[in-house]
């Protein structure tokens, strides 16, 4: 079995992303560049078992404290599996699942009816505001939490700052309420009266009139 | 056609061993599209809820054509539900599957002579994996043609030729 990889772009050395170092390797012909690129593997690696593992102490530091994770070492560590993990569902279902595309698969799906218009639907600008307003009132909240949990260390103080807090969240609420940024604006069809129907069918009829003479 | 999916001529041990494990896989997660079409569909719900609990065969209502592998078509076709039957197939992602479940959806059943409506079978339109006869059919015979179909997956393989 050859896994036929996409074409190699040359590699300028150093650090370098590319395609190359995620697709497969094994084409003919193109050892060196295999080699060059678990090389870049290899010196990526190096650079993540630096970040991982803390390297100084203030006194010699033996070996088990050399290989001591940081916090945010395993903070990193968890980031690299987790993307592993992605990484590996991603290739495994590539490797494996039949591929087999028609225009009638790649419809987009509107509960079996034919398909009308575009998938990328345009949303009213008014969930814009809606969504802002939201965003505000969702972030004081998210204060009020930590605030309520040291409220009885910090007394007086901690409801003289929230308090100026909630006041000028308030003036803003009082702002766009008066702007009238809450009232959600229905449509208003204009429904044309029984005269109206009346004048413009007279006009063409006028017109039909003038044209035929 | 995927990396792997029908590039090899003959199987060998690696790809039965890894047929064995991908169509273990897929059996045990046949993803059933959530549709019913006539009294076929009560009897489908039946099996679905829990005295006989298909979802211990790993068969669990998608309400998505692109997350389903099964589509259980559970009554009368009509011919207005026949084009959006093989839209909804179509949308499906490989490898799908079909269970014809009751007489109607069979051959047109009742409605096979005088039926103006009904089309006769819904294999015109898309290929069926299984049959379920009965008129409808009770949700042991619903399970029975889903063990028939896991049957089907089980022996399904990579390589163009199977052993």
């Amino acid at each position: 079995m050859t896994i036929v990889a996409k074409a190699v772009p040359t590699c300028r050395g150093g650090f370098c992303f590319c395609e190359k170092m995620l697709c497969a390797q094994f084409v003919d012909g193109t050892l060196a560049n295999v080699f060059l690129t678990i090389g870049q593997v290899l010196v990526i690696l190096a650079a993540v078992f630096q970040a991982v593992f803390r390297p100084f102490s203030r006194h010699s530091p033996s070996l088990a404290e050399k290989l001591m994770l940081t916090e945010f070492g395993k903070i990193l560590i968890f980031f690299i599996i987790g993307a592993m993990f992605v990484a590996g569902g991603l290739i495994a279902s590539w490797l494996l699942r039949p591929n087999r595309p028609y225009p009638g698969k790649l419809a987009p799906y509107e509960c079996g009816e034919e398909p009308v218009g575009h998938a990328w639907v345009r949303f009213n600008v008014r969930f814009y505001v809606i969504a802002l307003i939201f965003l505000i009132f969702e972030v004081e909240v998210v204060f009020l939490f930590p605030w309520a949990l040291v409220y009885r260390e910090l007394g007086l103080f901690a409801f003289i700052e929230m308090a100026v807090f909630l006041t000028i969240l308030l003036v803003g609420f009082v702002y766009l309420w008066a702007k009238g940024d809450l009232d959600w604006d229905k449509p208003r069809p204009q429904v044309p009266t029984l005269d109206q129907i009346r004048r413009v069918h007279v006009e063409t009829e006028q017109e039909q009139a003038v044209a035929a003479s | 056609m995927g990396l792997l999916d029908y590039k090899f001529e003959n199987s060998n041990i690696v790809i039965t061993s890894l047929d064995n494990l991908l169509n273990w896989a897929r059996l045990s997660s046949l993803w059933q599209m959530q549709f019913g079409l006539a009294c076929c569909a009560i009897e489908m719900m039946a099996a679905s809820a829990s005295n006989y609990d298909m979802m211990r065969f790993g068969v669990i209502p998608r309400a998505t054509p692109r997350q389903t592998d099964v589509m259980i078509v559970s009554g009368t076709v009509t011919l207005k539900m026949a084009s959006r039957i093989k839209r909804l197939y179509d949308q499906m992602a490989e490898p799908r599957y079909v269970i014809s479940m009751g007489s109607c959806s069979n051959c047109g059943g009742p409605y096979w002579e005088h039926g103006y409506h009904v089309l006769k079978g819904v294999d015109r339109v898309i290929p069926v994996d299984v049959y379920v006869p009965g008129c409808p059919p009770r949700p042991e015979a619903l399970l029975e043609g889903l063990m028939k179909l896991q049957e089907k997956v089980r022996n399904e393989s990579l390589a163009k030729k199977a052993v």
